[in-house]
């Protein structure tokens, strides 16, 4: 295995497809992706297909995931936001689902690859600005009119709610992504240190300690990041879903 | 450290790619991977776009973005329409059951009180029914030993009536015979002293006379 902390996020190329000049290619970040949906999807159906009244464990967990991401969309959206509860549920699941399969050693983390934050930056963004042309009309541009400015200082608020609005995907995507890939690429240092120094000797051994204590601790970290970045993206989802339902909210 | 030779190498690279390791160190501040992508496509042989830092290489961004789009659909479909009717059910049901159970608890609750009012109510009348009960047979057993009393005492105020009637009939009697017994002694006194007899008559008023 190479000692490169970049290599976990090379792109290989498992199935090369070409359409048109574009490279369409099934590769090992697509296969994650169909693991990710995979895994969260066999999860939810067996752990639900009891349907017991009394959860048992794994049940337990489908069921807080379901409710959090409930609760958590009705507290920034409101009822008229639950219209949304399946979108937000899906892309917190994919989004843990991804990062927590990247923290296996040799796993692809597809959320370390910032189109594909971006993509689902962008789709969030997307069908805030849909949903809230669609509904609301020339009203949602209320948006970026805060109540309660007076007339003279909206010249200026105006602009800077445009420009705030404009970088929520970039904000979003970057987040995650950020995220995953500066803490996979901390882990692969320090355990690269832990092989290294162990080659020098016993000296080398010892010495390797520290590092690995480190990697220790900072898997743990990271495992906490990667659900939290998980909350994070899903709770700013909710925000922003919020001005499509509300637009003049704020 | 191997960082800093990274860095070095990538010195080497276009203008382009330079850019784009500024972007990288932005995102990801101390981590310079050009060098390391050069290694990492020597080492899996893929040739396109040497040096570029894997995440930004925009080759990749077609693929990714079509089966993300794939993918995510998917999961988006058998989520909104298999897991979340079914986990939105079970946490209905259990809470409906959980209301019912509680409504029932409560009518329970109440059934409960009520039995144990009207318990009290039967409990309450049961004492005052005993309470008449007790007194009824207290008054009876009073009349009865009162009236009891008041033959028995009947009986024996007549008893005593009749005793001193006897008495006293018993008494006349005796005084009576006290008259007689004194005229008997007497006339033998008489005999006995005077030696001869006397007339029966006379003695008998004699004691008359004495008696008053």
């Amino acid at each position: 295995m190479s000692n490169d902390p970049i290599h976990q996020f090379h792109i290989a190329k498992w199935i090369p497809i070409n359409v048109g000049g574009i490279d369409l290619s099934f590769t090992n970040s697509s296969a994650f992706m169909v693991a990710t949906i995979g895994v969260a999807s066999a999860f939810l159906y067996m752990t639900s297909s009891n349907r017991g009244l009394i959860p048992t464990r794994l049940q337990s967990i489908s069921e807080m995931a379901y409710e959090f991401v409930a609760s958590t969309l009705r507290e920034s959206a409101g009822n008229a936001g639950m219209k949304f509860f399946p979108f937000v549920f899906s892309l917190f699941m994919f989004v843990l689902v991804a990062n927590m399969l990247g923290m296996f050693p040799y796993f692809f983390t597809v959320t370390s690859q910032i189109i594909v934050t971006f993509a689902l930056a962008v789709l969030v963004i997307g069908t805030v600005l849909a949903y809230g042309f669609a509904k609301h009309g020339f009203k949602f541009l209320g948006v970026f009119i805060p109540s309660g400015v007076p007339a003279p200082l909206l010249l200026l608020v105006v602009p800077i709610e445009i420009i705030s609005f404009l970088s929520r995907p970039i904000s979003l995507s970057v987040r995650l992504f950020a995220n995953m890939l500066a803490g996979h690429i901390t882990l692969k240092v320090f355990a690269g240190f832990v092989a290294s120094l162990s080659a020098f000797g016993a000296l080398g051994i010892g010495g390797a300690i520290l590092p690995l204590a480190m990697t220790v601790a900072l898997t743990g970290l990271e495992f906490l990041v990667a659900f939290l970045q998980a909350y994070v993206f899903t709770v700013l989802t909710c925000m922003y879903l919020n001005d499509a339902v509300h637009p003049g909210g704020h | 450290m191997f960082v800093s030779s990274a860095y070095a190498a990538s010195t080497t690279e276009t203008i382009a790619q330079t850019d784009t390791h500024g972007a990288a160190e932005t995102a990801v501040p101390g981590a310079t991977p050009d060098a390391h992508a050069t290694d990492t496509h020597t080492e899996t042989g893929v040739p396109h776009q040497q040096g570029v830092f894997p995440p930004f290489d925009s080759s990749h961004f077609a693929s990714q973005i079509l089966w993300l789009a794939l993918t995510f659909a998917v999961f988006y479909l058998f989520l909104s329409r298999v897991i979340l009717p079914r986990i939105g059910g079970i946490i209905e049901t259990r809470r409906d059951r959980i209301a019912t159970d509680l409504d029932q608890a409560a009518r329970m609750k109440q059934e409960s009180d009520e039995a144990f009012a009207a318990y009290e109510q039967e409990l309450a009348d049961a004492k005052k029914k005993a309470g008449g009960i007790a007194q009824t047979a207290r008054d009876e057993a009073k009349a009865k030993a009162d009236a009891e009393q008041a033959e028995v005492s009947a009986a024996l105020e007549k008893k005593l009536s009749d005793a001193e009637a006897s008495i006293a009939a018993i008494k006349d009697k005796a005084m009576n015979e006290v008259g007689t017994i004194a005229e008997d002694t007497a006339s033998e006194i008489i005999r006995k002293i005077l030696g001869g007899s006397i007339d029966k008559a006379s003695i008998s008023a004699a004691v008359k006379a004495v008696r008053g």
